[in-house]
């Protein structure tokens, strides 16, 4: 790397940003850690009721007993793969139903008010049928997970497919290409920002789903703990397993921004 | 080469028909530089359009060579690709994309100024060398005839006048056929073997006019007989 001598005003701009950067991640932080020390507090002096609040040293422990107890990561597992594997599949069926649309112009005039209806049903209501027709377990909430998902990754990623540059279309026409080599050439290259920012929104709605799935009816799982702890008056399992998900799910969030920041510096 | 024959066509809309072009006729020999030009709305684009077989003749017909490069007022050049891969393009569409093939459109990026920036992403090009490089693409699968649609109207005035004159140079060296259709006066003087005005829409012909003082643009713009021309030009267009 070739080292840069900067004038004097320059120097103090960078370390003016530097500083404002710093400060942003400071107070990050603090909220977090103050927001966690007064709940703490509270709890200690019972000031609010713990047995229903819980509390982060609380919250610590039932994590600690259920490594000890060998069911943590159990439960992290099979949460995992369930939204994993409703993801993948939502994005994989998302994309080849939006291709599918994008080639046929009378496929997308019949089928569009089917997805706008479908998008806007609240896919909870089909829990019971998805227990009469898949029965319960991983598959079902697999599948609770892709219908929670899917509608949306057709809709974002046709609404990419549709906004590539008129220009381009016409350029790739007059060279005398086909559908299918404008659609490898040209279109899906250029709906990548569209297919990472699918795959963000997917990850949101696939824990949705596979929580939403768990709670419906599960034997294992974060949200199956969730769910129980409910029943059962054990709000330290639930909060427990909520700061699980909070981290899973913003892990599974910044993997996709960092796939999104390499593949995506040209556009 | 390229050869229009009564040509009409009509743009269909719910809300009716809209007749772009009537009676059309036209030619262009080969190795001729061609222009149209006619008031904006005229047409224009869609006389293009004919040419290069994307859209068909309501009534008339169209003799043409299917071998056209057509390049556009924008460059289109893809992002995600480099410079050089954006010129492979058309050899990749055309099934030509042979070593000789993707040798000679490196050799022309060469030649004519883009040697340097083959491996760079169009995003760090300038608008001038982005157009250039939309016409080494062109020009990249050997097309016999080129079509061009106001290729430098979205270029400020100082590029225009540089990228404008550069493309002519080019085309001319490489002894391409080539059909420009603007709106600029003095652009159609500058580049022309032949200037072909247009009727207001649905557009027809109006005159044609051979040019043939001076060799280049710049030679052509600094002539005493330019501003004549243009008065001509300026005065069958009605502004």
């Amino acid at each position: 790397m070739k080292k840069e001598i900067y004038s004097r005003e320059h120097r103090a701009y960078l370390k003016k940003l530097k500083l404002k950067r710093a400060l942003v991640i400071l107070v990050r932080w603090f909220i977090l850690l103050a927001a966690l020390a007064v709940w703490e507090i509270l709890a200690l002096f019972k000031v609010i009721d713990p047995f229903i609040t819980s509390s982060p040293s609380r919250v610590v422990k039932t994590i600690v007993s259920l490594y000890r107890e060998k069911t943590l990561f159990y439960n992290i597992g099979v949460t995992l793969a369930e939204t994993f594997t409703g993801f993948a599949a939502a994005v994989i069926i998302g994309y080849a139903v939006a291709v599918a649309l994008w080639m046929s112009e009378t496929a997308r005039a019949v089928l569009e008010p089917y997805i706008v209806v479908l998008n806007s049903l609240p896919k909870i209501a089909l829990g019971p049928l998805i227990i009469i027709w898949i029965g319960t377990g991983y598959t079902a909430i697999v599948f609770m997970t892709v219908i929670v998902s899917v509608i949306l990754c057709i809709m974002n990623m046709l609404a990419g497919f549709m906004s590539v540059d008129e220009t381009k279309l016409t350029l790739m026409k007059a060279m005398g290409a086909g559908k299918l080599t404008t659609l490898t050439k040209l279109v899906v290259p250029a709906s990548l920002p569209a297919f990472m920012n699918t795959l963000k929104v997917a990850v949101g709605l696939s824990w949705i789903g596979s929580v939403m799935g768990e709670y419906i009816s599960s034997k294992a799982g974060l949200g199956n703990l969730i769910s129980y702890g409910g029943q059962v008056m054990r709000l330290d399992l639930v909060m427990a397993s909520t700061a699980i998900l909070c981290v899973l799910a913003a892990a599974m969030y910044l993997i996709v921004a960092l796939i999104e920041r390499i593949t995506v510096k040209q556009y | 080469m390229l050869e229009f024959n009564n040509v009409s066509y009509s743009y269909h809309t719910r809300s009716g028909e809209t007749a772009a072009v009537c009676g059309l006729s036209f030619k262009v020999e080969r190795g001729q530089f061609v222009s149209v030009i006619g008031p904006s709305g005229c047409g224009k684009s869609t006389i293009l359009s004919l040419a290069a077989g994307l859209i068909s003749p309501s009534s008339g017909s169209i003799k043409r060579k299917s071998d056209m490069g057509y390049m556009l007022q924008k460059d289109a050049l893809f992002e995600w690709r480099t410079v050089e891969q954006n010129l492979f393009l058309p050899l990749e569409i055309k099934g030509k994309n042979t070593p000789e093939m993707r040798k000679r459109a490196v050799a022309l990026a060469q030649k004519y100024g883009l040697g340097d920036f083959l491996k760079k992403s169009p995003s760090q090009l300038s608008g001038g060398m982005r157009q250039r490089a939309a016409l080494i693409r062109t020009l990249a699968a050997e097309p016999e005839m080129l079509l061009l649609d106001e290729p430098f109207s979205a270029l400020d005035y100082q590029t225009r006048l540089e990228v404008c004159d550069d493309v002519q140079a080019i085309i001319k060296s490489e002894k391409k056929t080539a059909l420009l259709v603007t709106h600029d006066i003095s652009e159609a003087i500058a580049l022309s073997d032949k200037v072909t005005v247009l009727s207001s829409r649905p557009a027809h012909v109006l005159a044609e006019h051979d040019i043939d003082f001076a060799s280049t643009p710049k030679e052509r713009r600094n002539d005493p007989r330019f501003a004549g021309t243009f008065e001509v030009l300026r005065k069958e267009l009605g502004i």
